[in-house]
């Protein structure tokens, strides 16, 4: 599968060819786009009469570039894996929502206000060690083992938290594992103590904050209502300068009240950060602040405004990451991996503070979803079966698209919450993914050029 | 090549052989890792990903 696509770039059209099945990029002149969109795609009208100006030694020298190409396995390749079969006996990684509660009760929150439409409930050091001893017991042979520690708001409870990490540092050097531990914070108790023992113990460490004070405070407030966007922002500045070189990220939600969301993660930029997320929100049509089809242009306009910008910064001294344009085209994973997306329900499970086992956080409390508990195991296996056969390969919606092997065929909970099947198509999402792969593609091609 | 110049070649087929479940979890949903799967690295070849921290 080829995808021909054009970035306009300083008022100037780059025209790119994305081979999908060898992740082969190239920058073509007008001449061989119009060339690969009538070998691979469709031309517009307007495209056809531009193709049939073409002499006949253009036409002549593309085909053997085009051709060239195809032999060596760098266009039109064949697909890698054709069958594919997930095991669904393996955990790698666990969710722990350390704490069904939280501090701030932000309009968009996906969790019911931290406590996923339940009674607020705080994780015990003895559940969490019993998730440590359920994940080493389920991981096989596999050495490096993940560790979220999620909410709610996490922070407000930490003290099991610290007892689950020191117990699992004993445990994996016992077994011979490697843990690596995330937390996902608001920041909002985020005080000296805490900074310095999360600098300390996390891989990786998730700052939540929107961006622009006007944006945040109008929809992540405290539970009385408060604005909070002050203090978080010095909060979270203070983690990110305790980080240095280790990873950390700040990731903020954009919504229909902040269609211009390319404002909100210059101004993190702006704010001192360089590990920038900001993701679109994911609610029901009927939600005030959900995006909708009428929302679409508009979003994908102001992703192409952001790129702009994104390339200017990245270039005069202001580099940051933005987390949704991150590629990793020279070296990404395994098509196993790609195939499989978050391996949510197989290598990848949540579990809440009564140990109860769910495929990821966002089915947490669905009882149609409850697979075990770490303290009797997993007792329905059916589950976890239905979903190492929800791949890339078996969605149809995913077969004909560029993007499959840069999203693992989204998210489930996206497509549950949309469709009522975890293999339902989030048609929003896939719009958002394919735009967001083009103008990563086009970034990387751009500065791998030199010419932006 | 006249018409066509490629900047990044068949990373895809370089490593389709592994499968050994060591990358990081990816997850695209709220609060998360913000990863999709094509942001991984892979364990096995022991690259470090790079492209997340500002070049020299």
């Amino acid at each position: 599968m080829v995808h021909p696509f054009r970035y306009v770039h300083e008022g100037k059209p780059y025209y790119l060819l994305w081979d999908v099945e060898s992740a082969s990029l190239s920058v073509i002149d007008y001449a061989a786009y119009l060339f690969a969109k009538k070998r691979y795609a469709t031309l517009t009208p307007q495209e056809e009469e531009a193709y049939f100006l073409l002499s006949e030694e253009d036409r002549r020298e593309l085909s053997e570039e085009f051709d060239e190409l195809e032999k060596d396995g760098s266009l039109n390749a064949e697909p890698i894996i054709k069958e594919f079969s997930k095991s669904a006996d393996e955990v790698k990684a666990l969710c722990l929502h350390i704490c069904h509660d939280c501090n701030l009760a932000c309009e968009y929150c996906f969790a019911g206000g931290g406590t996923y439409h339940t009674a607020r409930d705080y994780m015990s050091a003895e559940v969490g060690k019993k998730a440590i001893d359920f994940l080493i017991e389920h991981s096989g042979k596999r050495k490096n083992l993940e560790v979220d520690f999620f909410g709610g708001e996490p922070l407000m409870n930490m003290g099991p938290v610290k007892e689950i990490v020191g117990y699992a540092r004993e445990q994996g050097e016992k077994f011979g594992k490697r843990f690596a531990f995330t937390m996902t914070t608001n920041c909002l108790l985020l005080d000296d103590k805490t900074v310095e023992y999360l600098n300390e113990e996390m891989e990786n460490v998730v700052l939540s904050i929107d961006g622009r004070k006007t944006v945040h405070n109008a929809v992540r407030h405290t539970r009385n209502g408060k604005d909070a966007y002050d203090v978080i922002l010095q909060n979270a500045l203070k983690m990110r300068k305790a980080r240095g070189d280790k990873k950390y990220y700040v990731r903020g939600t954009f919504t229909a009240k902040n269609l211009d969301f390319s404002e909100d993660i210059l101004a993190l930029n702006d704010a001192g950060f360089d590990q920038i997320s900001v993701e679109p929100v994911v609610l029901p049509e009927e939600h005030p602040l959900a995006l909708k089809k009428e929302h679409l242009d508009k979003i994908l306009a102001e992703y192409d405004r952001f790129t702009e910008e994104y390339i200017t910064r990245r270039k005069d001294g202001r580099w940051f990451n933005f987390f949704h344009f991150m590629l990793d085209l020279e070296h990404g994973p395994c098509p196993n991996k790609r195939l499989t997306g978050c391996g949510a329900g197989t290598e990848y499970l949540a579990v809440t503070p009564t140990g109860d086992i769910y495929p990821c956080h966002q089915f947490a409390g669905l009882p149609d979803f409850l697979i075990g508990n770490v303290f009797s195991g997993i007792q329905k296996q059916s589950i976890r079966d239905t979903f190492a056969k929800n791949c890339v390969l078996a969605k149809e919606h995913c077969k004909k698209c560029f993007a499959k092997y840069y999203c693992g065929g989204g998210c489930a909970a996206n497509a549950y919450n949309f469709t009522g099947s975890i293999d339902g198509q989030y048609e929003m999402g896939c719009e958002l993914t394919k735009k967001r792969l083009e103008l990563s593609l086009a970034v990387a091609a751009l500065e791998k050029k030199g010419k932006n | 090549m006249k018409h066509i110049e490629q900047v990044y070649k068949k990373a895809l087929c370089k490593n389709h052989e592994t499968g050994c479940g060591e990358c990081q979890s990816s997850c695209q949903s709220a609060c998360k890792t913000s990863c999709t799967v094509g942001n991984q690295s892979c364990k096995q070849e022991e690259k470090i990903n790079t492209i997340v921290k500002k070049p020299e």
